[in-house]
């Protein structure tokens, strides 16, 4: 956090009360969708997706897009909070809770981080405590809409409650582990955890 | 490797109009770290009672200058920052950065090439400083500079660019306009498209290293153009910039 010092003449752009209390702090808020990838999009089709729980299981699984389609699904609607600065409020997505997930493995007591691993070979690391109890979900719709291949369709991670880089987009898998290992861009300088309301942008924000 | 990125104070020591919608914006950084060209710094600003507002922007300058760095700025409309650098901001003001940030979107001449760099509009900006910094480097790794701008009026750095390759060997500067060209253009007059992608590659091998940004459109078709024609993704690194300002 800054000491005193103040910017000559800024005022502020003044959002309202209210969308100061959702912000969290050094955000902006945004209307529009921006897209941020470090790469090309991958094209993922319904014919070859997949989504493998592996790693610290009893027995990995693997869903083919039709089965994944059958789990339960619900509609949720959550705040989204981008490292860059923007976030986006009430976002409407689709999609399956990762405790629906949970359900069909049985986790190795030693199991504590799961890294998601994506189609592109993106990766990030999340501690399997902030996946459960409907924190996240594996979302394949946008707004009523199938998700769009830019914004990481057909299927992504939604983490809400993290910085969206956590929300993996082109999710093909996640692999349980004991140790928690830096993904893409843990490595590359930002937070490990990356706790918006925390402001845990970089490495070395603590 | 892992070094503390604190906030701190900078000066403005000058500004520059690059363009009627873009400065150029010198600031002296007390704690000067060196970056690596492709590199951002955050920017922020604080209102007298305590309201903070952040942005992140491309690092211009080259690794190689000492002490200070440029940041580039395009005005967005309807931003909440860029405004307040645009028409507030004057030399000698203090302006609260932390920086350099980002680690992906980076080259420098040890990675070597061919380099491909494709930008759409102010997307120019950490292109430049890997330019820059290979001129700096007095390097010849062969480099072809896209660049879709809009109208004439639009190009940033046109002279340095213009002056840079003449002088230099194996550095190719190649613009697309896509509103408006200037009289007796015969060069590209649209959008980046697969013809306009595939005879750029043509003279870098098979083999560039490839860094695209700009706006998400432009950065989505040149991607992934790239990656359908046989380019191979792993070479591709993109940065996109949304409205950041829009809210």
């Amino acid at each position: 956090m800054s000491g005193q010092f103040v910017s000559r003449g800024f005022q502020g752009g003044r959002p309202s009360a209210e969308t100061r209390d959702r912000l969290p702090p050094g955000q902006h808020a945004v209307s529009d969708f921006p897209v941020l990838s470090a790469g090309p999009t991958p094209q993922v089709t319904h014919e070859n997706w997949q989504l493998t729980i592996e790693g610290l299981v009893q027995e990995p699984i693997t869903w083919r897009w039709e089965d994944f389609l059958k789990l339960p699904s619900q509609e949720f609607t959550v705040n989204i909070h981008c490292v860059t600065s923007w976030s986006k409020f009430d976002t409407r997505w689709r999609g399956v809770s990762m405790d629906t997930l949970f359900e069909h493995v049985t986790l190795d007591p030693r199991a504590r981080y799961a890294t998601a691993h994506c189609h592109g070979g993106y990766t990030t690391n999340l501690p399997i405590d902030e996946l459960i109890n409907g924190q996240a979900f594996v979302a394949y719709e946008y707004d009523g809409k199938p998700l769009p291949a830019e914004h990481g369709g057909l299927a992504r991670l939604v983490v809400p409650h993290l910085y969206f880089w956590k929300s993996a987009k082109w999710l093909r898998g996640l692999r349980f582990m004991e140790s928690n290992q830096r993904g893409f861009w843990e490595s590359l300088g930002y937070h490990n955890h990356g706790d918006p309301w925390k402001e845990e942008r970089y490495s070395s924000d603590y | 490797m892992k070094q503390s990125i604190q906030w701190q104070i900078a000066q403005v020591k000058a500004i520059k109009h690059e363009t009627p919608t873009v400065k150029t914006f010198t600031l002296s950084i007390p704690a000067w770290v060196q970056h690596r060209a492709g590199q951002h710094y955050d920017v922020r600003l604080t209102a007298p009672d305590g309201y903070q507002a952040q942005r992140s922007y491309s690092i211009a300058s080259e690794p190689e200058r000492v002490g200070d760095i440029d940041l580039t700025v395009e005005r967005l409309g309807d931003g909440e920052v860029s405004p307040y650098l645009h028409d507030v901001l004057v030399p000698g003001d203090q302006i609260e950065l932390r920086g350099p940030l980002g680690g992906y979107f980076v080259w420098d001449t040890t990675l070597g090439g061919p380099l491909l760099l494709i930008a759409g509009g102010s997307g120019i900006v950490p292109l430049m400083a890997m330019v820059r910094h290979r001129v700096a480097q007095r390097s010849d790794i062969p480099t072809r500079l896209l660049h879709s701008v809009r109208t004439p009026e639009a190009v940033i750095y046109a002279e340095e660019l213009s002056r840079l390759s003449k002088q230099q060997t194996r550095l190719d500067v190649t613009y697309t306009f896509t509103r408006q060209a200037p009289a007796n253009w015969r060069g590209y007059a649209r959008r980046v498209d697969e013809m306009i992608l595939r005879e750029v590659l043509q003279t870098l091998g098979n083999k560039p290293r490839i860094y695209i940004c700009g706006p998400t459109a432009l950065v989505e078709v040149a991607a992934n153009t790239l990656a359908g024609i046989g380019v191979d993704a792993e070479s591709i690194r993109t940065e996109r910039f949304g409205p950041t300002g829009g809210r």
